[in-house]
């Protein structure tokens, strides 16, 4: 399967006529850009802003991310399976990247588990949205709508706008071609029998409503592991339409930009063949985490892999996947290594993890979810300050009249990413 | 003006012997003594040693509390603004003092204390949580290593210097997680960890597999028909308008609340504040989480003893496990203090 990613690089944004990159700068129609979302009767009302690197901006509470991009040739279009779009395979042909854009959602709070990003000051480190160009969605649901619909609405909104944007930019050529392109797994063995295949163990959150991934459109939580190949993944397959806390939940733009699957391609053919990721469900039953992890195990082995690297998203319950799937793996023989963060109190004194078990011998620390952080008030707030208080790490006490904050950094959305996405781990005083 | 330096040697550093005299009890000499010279120079211009405190070892191992007293009282009247014990090596009992003595200037007077072991010193574990204890060798004849590398980080405690990890200031870590940026993201830092484990090269995990306690499970109600059993929960049922503030997440407090005169609970009287699950139900109704009303005709019916009158609550999200053993044990007295047979714990 092959894909190239022809990225356009934006290092600005503005409002203007037409819809269009120039000068790496993402010149948006506004009044055009508001009309593909607002016109959903889930809103009461939907508005745009800008947020830009370095700005005195807070934008809160903020739901998911979405990298704007759209397919130019080949079957499909990005996030199939949603949006009307057939759920027809994608990850190959060309796909139009705005590198460097992002659409956040944000609105009055859908649950508890939203996140802030601050695009300027001590929080901007934390948070890999204080750097990207964004397009703020702002929007208000419809008095007396289900939280369940509301999530939904703001769901597709994000990505629809999202996709708009990267369509209306197709004629502009891009500055750079990326290309990935991993053959069968038979293929890829063949080309190195020597080094060792590794496959990718991609948790993902799906304990229910508003704590739900969708691949292909597909409920995770109803689903077995599923083997998927890199390209599809970087073709938004997978979508984020969960409220988990904002340190650790995996956006749709983490998704496209999953730093997993690009280490594994940077290093295939060289030292390692890549097999392929494998997106596995976070039951919330014993039976179904018992089913998602043998089977994760079967599927590694069934591969012949030789290693598995295996990432968490959330915290607490979900460790025990994480411990499952470990214990398996090894098991099997397979040696396999962990991408987690701790909560390990706002002291760093208590075990960072809910679960644990002995073959988890090689851990890879994205943080402490619980370590406190101060920011400072921001000349501009996007959305509503005070649902700091509702958001898991934030408390009544967390807003100050002068507008800073006292927070845990899981309420910073991305800070402790189980990815790895950012340089953020726990060490040892 | 140069910072204040105190510090504390055992009988034999101050040249007074060994064995023989390990009984002396402690006396501040106003000069820096023994290794306390050495380290006096290496803290060069910015600090000076204002004195030192020399003990018998024998004597502060047999008299743990007064001798401390005394050396507490001696250093407080010193005014230091850095306390420096040893290095103690790999000496059990002057490792054990040196620590007690770092640990309690920090503690007590709120003064740094620094002092430094070999690993197998007992005053390593006894003390590391308590003060900074940086590495040393076996035997003096690492003294020439120890010194320069405890001056160096008294400097950094003193001038208020950000600090690096426990291995990159090298002592002996606190049992304290914080958080670093690594020079490289946790995706590639991982995928070469699993290369070298492929291939059975030395690796640091990042985190060490904690070990949990096990509690053993109390022995079964004998009659269930006279004993009374209290309801508790992670699931963040609390009275309408959290009135006692618990965090929807990582909670660091309980509350107890009466339900002596409840027979239900509904969207009214009671609401779910957890931050990790979905709460639409759980606020339609509480019992769905908290089973007041199940329990209330299970009562009735006779099937036990009694409710007991009160409902302990927190929620269990990003909980950090300390404070929930905590929790577990203060409620966990409450309820034998009741005469409470049994509980049951709901979760979420």
């Amino acid at each position: 399967m092959r894909l190239e990613l022809h990225k356009l690089p934006i290092e600005n944004v503005c409002w203007g006529e037409r819809t269009h990159v120039k000068d790496r700068t993402l010149v948006i129609d506004r009044e055009k850009a508001l009309a593909v979302v607002s016109g959903d009767s889930r809103f009461a009302s939907a508005s745009l802003e800008l947020a830009r690197p370095g700005e005195s901006v807070r934008i809160i509470p903020v739901k998911d991310a979405v990298e704007p991009r759209c397919k130019l040739e080949g079957p499909g279009e990005v996030f199939p399976g949603v949006l009307g779009h057939a759920p027809r395979t994608v990850g190959e042909g060309k796909t139009l990247v705005l590198e460097g854009a992002a659409v956040l959602t944000c609105g009055s709070i859908v649950a508890f588990q939203e996140g802030f990003v601050d695009m300027s000051g001590p929080g901007a480190a934390y948070t890999p949205f204080s750097e990207t160009q964004n397009v703020v969605l702002m929007v208000e649901p419809r008095e007396g709508l289900d939280q369940h619909e509301y999530e939904a609405a703001l769901r597709e909104a994000g990505l629809k706008l999202a996709l708009h944007l990267a369509r209306e930019c197709k004629d502009t050529p891009a500055e750079k071609v990326e290309v990935f392109d991993l053959p069968s797994v038979g293929e890829v063995q063949k080309a190195h029998p020597e080094l060792p295949g590794i496959v990718y163990i991609f948790m993902c959150i799906t304990q229910g409503l508003l704590h739900d991934t969708y691949l292909y459109g597909a409920d995770v939580k109803q689903t077995l592991p599923a083997l998927v190949h890199p390209n599809e993944i970087m073709d938004g397959a997978l979508i984020s339409g969960n409220c988990v806390s904002a340190c650790d939940k995996n956006t749709t733009w983490h998704h496209v930009n999953n730093p997993v699957v690009a280490e594994l391609y940077r290093r295939h053919g060289v030292d390692l063949n890549f097999l392929g990721v494998i997106v596995t469900p976070e039951s919330t039953t014993l039976a179904g985490k018992e089913r998602a992890t043998w089977y994760n195990a079967k599927l590694a082995a069934q591969l012949g892999a030789r290693g598995a690297v295996v990432s968490e998203e959330g915290y607490g319950n979900p460790d025990t996947d994480l411990c499952m799937n470990a214990k398996k793996l090894e098991d099997l023989g397979i040696p396999t290594v962990v991408i987690s963060d701790e909560a390990a109190g706002t002291d760093g004194k208590s075990q960072g993890l809910a679960d644990a078990t002995p073959e988890m011998t090689a851990f890879i620390s994205t943080g402490n979810v619980n370590e406190m952080i101060e920011v400072p008030p921001m000349e501009r707030v996007l959305g509503h300050p005070e649902a700091i208080a509702h958001l898991s790490g934030g408390a009544d006490e967390s807003l100050r009249k002068d507008g800073s904050m006292y927070v845990e950094l899981q309420s910073v959305i991305g800070s402790t990413n189980e990815l790895g996405f950012s340089r953020i781990g726990c060490r040892w005083i | 003006m140069a910072y204040r330096v105190v510090c504390y040697i055992n009988q034999f550093f101050a040249g007074m012997g060994g064995e023989d005299t390990a009984h002396v009890p402690p006396e501040f000499r106003p000069e820096a003594v023994g290794p306390a010279a050495q380290l006096d120079q290496l803290l060069g211009e910015e600090a000076t040693v204002v004195g030192t405190i020399v003990c018998g070892d024998s004597y502060y191992g047999e008299h743990l509390e007064e001798a401390r007293k005394t050396c507490l009282e001696l250093i407080k009247k010193a005014k230091p603004d850095l306390v420096i014990a040893g290095p103690a090596f790999n000496a059990g009992r002057y490792g054990v003092a040196c620590g007690d003595i770092a640990a309690g200037v920090t503690q007590e007077l709120g003064i740094p204390g620094i002092t430094g072991m070999f690993e197998e010193n007992p005053g390593v574990e006894m003390y590391r949580e308590k003060c900074y204890i940086l590495k040393a060798a076996d035997s003096a004849r690492g003294m020439r290593t120890s010194l320069p590398l405890m001056a160096a980080f008294g400097l950094k405690l003193l001038k208020k210097e950000a600090l690096g990890t426990a291995e990159e200031e090298s002592y002996f870590s606190r049992g304290i997680r914080k958080n670093f940026f690594h020079a490289e993201n946790g995706a590639v830092r991982g995928i070469r960890m699993l290369l070298q484990k492929i291939a059975g090269e030395p690796f640091a995990t990042e985190y060490e597999m904690p070990v949990f306690n096990k509690i053993p499970p109390a022995p079964p109600v004998k009659d269930l028909t006279k004993a009374t059993i209290a309801l508790c929960t992670s699931g963040g049922i609390v009275p309408f308008g959290n009135p006692d503030k618990i965090r929807v997440s990582s909670a660091e407090s309980y509350g107890v609340y009466d339900i002596g005169e409840l027979e239900d609970l509904n969207a009214s009287n009671y609401e779910s504040i957890h931050g990790g699950y979905d709460r639409v139900w759980a606020n339609e109704d509480p019992d769905v989480v908290l089973p007041l009303d199940v329990m209330r005709e299970m009562e009735k019916e006779g099937v036990y003893g009694k409710l007991y009158s009160k409902v302990f609550c927190t929620t269990g999200t990003g909980t950090a496990v300390a404070h929930a053993e905590r929790f577990g044990r203060e409620i966990g007295e409450q309820l034998k203090e009741a005469g409470v047979d049994a509980a049951i714990l709901t979760a979420t």
